[in-house]
């Protein structure tokens, strides 16, 4: 077991009424880094924190501390504090006894108390407030007094549960340089939950990505950002272009209609695979000779340091590019995109498969449902199949009541010529759908499948 | 033409002035004249003083209200704060059923106290009040304890605990002092009704002791109107003494706890 970590997340799953929220997570943290988990609401990065706070308890998996199991460790005497998210300030007491209950309680001597309490107030910028009640203070010096409750006990661990969610912007700046600061003058391991990317690139030594109750990603923030290992970390973590490709053989990627040279090896021949293309990374000129493609440039945006441009290639996929330069709405561009540029993804799926049940000749069964389907004829009823539906075979309706089944738009991707949907159904099940409708996250849909288009697998 | 909304308020104030205000103001002259010449005396007040027989039931009876209302207080706490636990009461019927005894006449309550210590043969007296008394209020006091915990932040809890205090010094440190406000409106709720009660003190002591509600009804019903309105008052002040204290006690978090 190496010595350095200090907290070590094995197999870790909690559910809440049987809805699971984490799903076998691991994860080692290394004593004094900076560890950001990051992701959507829902995710399960609060559970996670709160996990390692001991506020709940895993329904499996273990957390260790240097080492040693800490689940019969109640939260008490576990050597965390925990910077809340709406900062929990005790308002019965003012800024100095709220700092120093965590002292007191540990019956640290009074002289000594105070000399630690002036010390964290000047650390957060927040001397002479020692005597101000806590509910007159702004949005941002009551971030700074929780904070300052939390490491004047000179935790082992610092927790922070999105601490700067609720500051304006400028604040939320300000307070994640004094973070990173602080962070560096204790030298304590920070373990940071938000769901604000950008703060997760600035502050951080490592990033963990979550979805959905599971880590997807964990490394650097250049590393997520630039070699994102699927499509929901590159479409998270900053601007991207997501693009289906093809793998032609190593070193040689097919996407958008052309072929390009890269640097992924390993993928095998001819395979379907995502496409991640950074705006930034996209050689935009004037001219097309020296492209490798040319294209039309359709809205350039001004934003603030470079442009924002959506441009029409030659084959019709619509790609962002963000530039120095600024170029007109109409005219002909040429691009580049160098190999080392170029994130090729294994893709998760490429279709739609259901666990499926034969019920007679024309129908089988799955999510919860009858569905007539003329392929079951070629196997015996009661047969537990495999079915699968291609992602452009689903038809979405607007009305939920229209479709065999209903859902939520629950994730999409741009995909340069089309989108590719998640959809959340009732039941609880996922459906990926390939559309050139206009959806947005969040809208009840209908899903139907036509008959012909499930196949049937043993 | 417009009706103003401050139109509608005219009715309610005429039922003030007609209930509350004149009612108070004649207390106060009353309290304030001489029963054969009308004129202005303090002789009420220094009667009262000077009779021991009254005195000593109004000291008495402000012992009984403060035993009532800590005898209340030490058993709504623990109740409401085992209410206020969402797994024992998730469909709060629990907490219903606490506050069910409210629904029934104060009298009708106590005449089936009577009922039942004459079942279980026991003696009515000094601890049958008491305890009528406690069964009485004891849901004045639980319902604004249980309210203020109820709406306890449970993140002030998880932060004690992350701060390391043990089940015990949460419990002192952070949950008792949260939840101040709404066991003063719990001490304000029982302690004003039983200094005034005199029903539930003639029921079930069968008359054998005395409250100062009593010694009030007695003198009014026997036409010493000047005398009975000056102790009426003494007891008004000293109602109105306790809830400036308890204004006091609240203003810190006024917005927490409350009455209903």
């Amino acid at each position: 077991m190496n010595k350095d970590i200090v907290i070590s997340l094995q197999h870790l799953s909690k559910s809440y009424d049987g809805k699971p929220v984490l799903d076998d997570i691991s994860l080692d943290i290394r004593a004094g880094e900076f560890v950001t988990l990051l992701g959507p609401s829902g995710c399960g990065k609060t559970t996670t924190l709160r996990l390692i706070a001991g506020f709940l308890s895993p329904d499996g998996g273990r957390i260790l501390l240097d080492g040693r199991d800490i689940a019969d460790v109640p939260p008490h005497k576990r050597p965390f504090n925990t910077v809340f998210q709406r900062y929990a300030l005790f308002p019965h007491l003012d800024v100095y006894d709220n700092i120093a209950f965590g002292l007191k309680l540990r019956r640290v001597p009074t002289d000594e108390i105070d000399k630690k309490v002036r010390k964290v107030l000047k650390m957060v910028s927040m001397t002479d407030y020692e005597d101000r009640d806590v509910e007159s203070l702004s949005g941002g010096q009551q971030q700074r007094v929780a904070i300052a409750r939390a490491i004047v006990n000179q935790p082992k661990v610092l927790l922070l549960d999105e601490p700067l969610a609720a500051l304006d912007l400028k604040m939320r700046k300000d307070m994640q340089i004094e973070l990173k600061e602080m962070h560096r003058q204790l030298g304590i391991t920070f373990i940071y939950v938000t769901h604000d990317q950008e703060e997760a690139l600035t502050l951080s030594d490592t990033i963990v990505v979550m979805n959905e109750g599971k880590i997807l990603q964990v490394g650097t923030p250049t590393d997520i950002y630039n070699e994102p290992q699927n499509s929901f970390v590159a479409d998270f973590i900053g601007e991207s272009n997501i693009l289906n490709g093809r793998m032609i053989e190593d070193r040689k990627v097919e996407f958008i209609g052309h072929t390009f040279e890269c640097v992924d090896e390993g993928f095998g021949c001819d395979v379907p695979v995502d496409v991640v293309l950074r705006p930034e990374d996209i050689y935009i000129m004037n001219r097309t000779e020296g492209a490798q493609f040319s294209a039309t440039v359709k809205s350039c945006t001004f934003k603030g340091v470079h442009y924002e441009m959506f441009v029409d290639t030659d084959n019709g996929y619509e790609l962002m590019i963000q530039d120095y330069n600024a170029f007109a709405p109409g005219s002909t561009v040429g691009l580049l995109i160098r190999p080392g540029d170029i994130q090729v993804m294994r893709k998760e799926r490429t279709c739609n498969s259901f666990e499926a049940e034969v019920v007679d000749s024309g129908h089988v069964r799955m999510l919860g449902m009858e569905f007539e389907c003329p392929a079951a004829s070629e196997f015996k009823p009661a047969d537990k199949v495999t079915a699968e539906v291609d992602f452009d075979k689903v038809e979405l309706v607007d009305h939920q009541e229209d479709g065999m089944l209903s859902g939520e738009v629950h994730f999409l991707l741009y995909k340069g010529n089309h989108y590719h949907l998640t959809v959340l159904t009732d039941g609880g099940d996922h459906i990926w759908v390939d559309t050139d409708d206009v959806w947005d996250k969040g809208d009840l849909v209908g899903v139907n499948f036509a008959s012909e288009n499930i196949r049937l697998k043993a | 033409m417009r009706v103003k909304r401050s139109t509608w308020a005219y009715p309610y104030l005429v039922f003030l002035i007609l209930f509350v205000a004149l009612p108070l103001l004649m207390i106060a002259v009353y309290a304030f004249r001489d029963a054969q010449t009308g004129a202005f005396t303090l002789g009420n007040f220094a009667r009262f003083f000077s009779t021991p027989q009254d005195l000593n039931t109004f000291l008495y009876s402000i012992q009984v209200a403060i035993v009532t209302t800590l005898l209340c207080l030490v058993i709504a706490y623990p109740a409401a704060w085992i209410l206020s636990k969402s797994d024992f009461n998730r469909s709060k019927i629990t907490v219903m059923l606490f506050i069910l005894p409210m629904w029934i006449n104060m009298l009708i309550r106590t005449l089936a106290t009577v009922a039942l210590f004459d079942f279980l043969r026991l003696p009515l007296g000094e601890g049958a009040l008491t305890f009528g008394m406690v069964y009485n209020f004891l849901p004045f006091m639980i319902y604004p304890i249980y309210n203020s915990l109820e709406k306890m932040d449970s993140s002030y809890i998880e932060a004690a605990q992350d701060l390391g205090a043990t089940p015990s010094q949460v419990f002192l440190k952070v949950t008792l002092p949260l939840s101040m406000p709404g066991v003063w409106s719990g001490v304000l709720m029982v302690f004003m009704p039983t200094i005034s009660t005199f029903a539930i003190a003639e029921l079930l002591t069968l008359n054998k002791v005395k409250l100062f509600g009593t010694t009030i009804q007695e003198n009014i019903n026997n036409g010493f109107w000047n005398y009975g309105s000056a102790l009426a008052l003494i007891m008004l002040v000293i109602i109105g003494l306790t809830s400036l204290v308890g204004d006091e006690g609240n203003t810190r978090e006024s917005e927490k706890g409350g009455l209903i």
